[in-house]
């Protein structure tokens, strides 16, 4: 797990790495239980959460996630800032990092977004992607994974992949960056996906990924999954007609009651968040035992802070300082 | 560089049944006790004294903590993966804990420690049992029991090996003149 500096895509993981983070995060779920529920682990680190996208439950998980762990939050959102007034990522980032910060958690309308900042020499800190357009969302996928891991395996997670899970992902893959987090993860940790969505909500060259795909949701709910992920219809980023009418797209590819009714005793449903019920899943399939959507947001915090530890320790800020000091 | 035992199966087994009995003698019996190792040879040593304890009639409650989070040197090395933490069902609080670890070298996995136990409770007082005391303390830290004091240089190393996990029980130390840099 040495030298994970940042971490930009959930495909720049490798398996190791990948397990070492969810065991990390079981310890810090541990945390959560104990009389005094906060680590001393990242004491005078200083943590900016740049949000130049909207966001309630990634923003308020990693600002947990890093008080939890003692560090100092400054939190940013374009909203009311002088992003408005034109500012660009560039100078952003240098302003915060002139308060002198250790890492930026970064979440962007922009693909590509946390790599370009982590790349570029604006600043040393280290980069944690939360969301970049429709690219990626790493915390999103190892949360995922977790919460996969943990329904499967329970209280002997640790160490464990995900090999041989079956995982159906159902929807909007177009715009989804949470697809593509899931799939950068998942098969690297032995998981096996399908993908389910209308042709026009498969991303061009999807056949070139480590997945099968098809576009019937009611052969693949016959299959039995382990899991099956719904992804939320992004509203705010269709400017296209991809599908007729939402009652059309319920119709073919919601999670319906009647669907859910079909499902095997052993699938496991979730959905990223935040739902639209009524539209890719119903009120009665979100709500069931057999949902572990309140599970992904819980274990959030644990893999968030999985995750900061990891980029704020090991020996490379010694290095630098040693550097500096010579 | 020439590596030489110093501790064989034999000698560690004899070492943590002399630990078992001080710790007994000590505090008096077994009462109120609870063994807490520190991961990952420290929470197996935990074990085996657990089971000496409970051939001589003590049942004492045995668990793990990890320290991981609460070390001072997280930017110094590369990055740790923590290990499970196990606090007996009964908890710590106003009971005598024995921590238990391997090797005591600087003091500042034993200083973690005691952070990490007020995140759980509060003990009446704590104890600190090691194989092998080897000297060079930075923190006003010291062993209560110790089986096998090991005066040492800087530049050697030494190796505690356990046959839960690496298939046989040895102390080992390496003469090291030649890894002068990494002090």
């Amino acid at each position: 797990m040495t030298g994970l500096r940042h971490l930009l895509a959930s495909a720049d993981l490798d398996r190791a790495s990948a397990i070492a983070l969810l065991d990390t995060a079981e310890d810090m779920a541990d945390v959560a239980t104990r009389r005094v529920p906060k680590l001393p682990t990242l004491q005078g680190r200083t943590v900016a959460n740049l949000f130049f996208e909207d966001s309630t439950r990634t923003r308020l998980s990693f600002e947990a996630a890093a008080k939890r762990l003692s560090a100092d939050v400054i939190t940013f959102s374009a909203k009311g800032s002088s992003v408005s007034k034109g500012e660009s990522l560039k100078d952003t980032a240098q302003t915060i990092a002139a308060m002198g910060i250790d890492a930026v958690v970064l979440r962007h309308a922009a693909s590509g977004a946390a790599r370009v900042l982590a790349e570029s020499a604006w600043i040393d800190a280290a980069v944690v992607n939360a969301g970049d357009g429709t690219h990626d969302h790493p915390t999103q996928g190892l949360l995922d994974a977790y919460t996969m891991r943990k329904a499967r395996h329970g209280a002997d997670s640790r160490g464990q992949g995900l090999d041989g899970l079956r995982v159906t992902i159902v929807g909007d893959v177009l715009h989804s960056r949470v697809a593509r987090a899931n799939l950068g993860l998942l098969p690297t940790l032995g998981a096996r996906v399908h993908l389910v969505a209308p042709r026009t909500l498969l991303p061009f060259g999807a056949e070139q990924w480590p997945v099968t795909t098809s576009s019937d949701l009611d052969a693949a709910i016959a299959d039995a999954p382990d899991v099956l992920m719904m992804l939320r219809i992004q509203q705010e980023r269709m400017h296209a007609a991809y599908f007729p009418h939402e009652r059309e797209y319920a119709g073919f590819w919601g999670l319906d009651e009647e669907r859910f009714a079909r499902l095997h005793a052993d699938t496991m449903v979730m959905h990223p968040g935040p739902m639209n019920r009524g539209l890719e899943i119903s009120a009665a399939a979100a709500d069931s035992e057999r949902s572990l959507v309140l599970d992904q947001v819980a274990n959030g915090v644990a893999i968030r802070m999985a995750v900061l530890y990891t980029v704020l320790s090991g020996g490379r800020h010694a290095g630098a300082r040693e550097a500096g000091a010579a | 560089m020439q590596t030489r035992a110093v501790l064989q199966q034999a000698d560690i087994q004899r070492a943590l049944t002399r630990i078992a009995h001080e710790i007994l003698e000590t505090n008096r019996g077994a009462s109120g006790l609870v063994l807490l190792g520190i991961p990952t040879r420290g929470a197996l040593l935990a074990e085996r004294l657990g089971a000496i304890l409970a051939g001589l009639d003590a049942e004492i409650p045995v668990g793990a903590l990890d320290v991981t989070m609460y070390r001072d040197d997280l930017d110094r090395h590369p990055t740790r993966t923590p290990q499970p933490t196990r606090i007996p069902a009964a908890g710590i609080d106003d009971r005598t804990v024995v921590l238990v670890d391997d090797v005591l070298y600087s003091g500042r996995t034993i200083r973690a420690a005691l952070d990490a136990l007020g995140a759980h409770g509060r003990p009446r007082a704590v104890r600190l049992a090691v194989l092998v005391d080897r000297g060079h303390r930075e923190l006003p830290i010291r062993a209560d029991f110790v089986g096998k004091n090991l005066p040492s240089s800087a530049a050697e190393r030494i190796n505690v090996t356990l046959a839960e996990l690496d298939g046989e029980d040895a102390v080992t130390i390496t003469g090291g003149e030649a890894d002068g840099g990494a002090a």
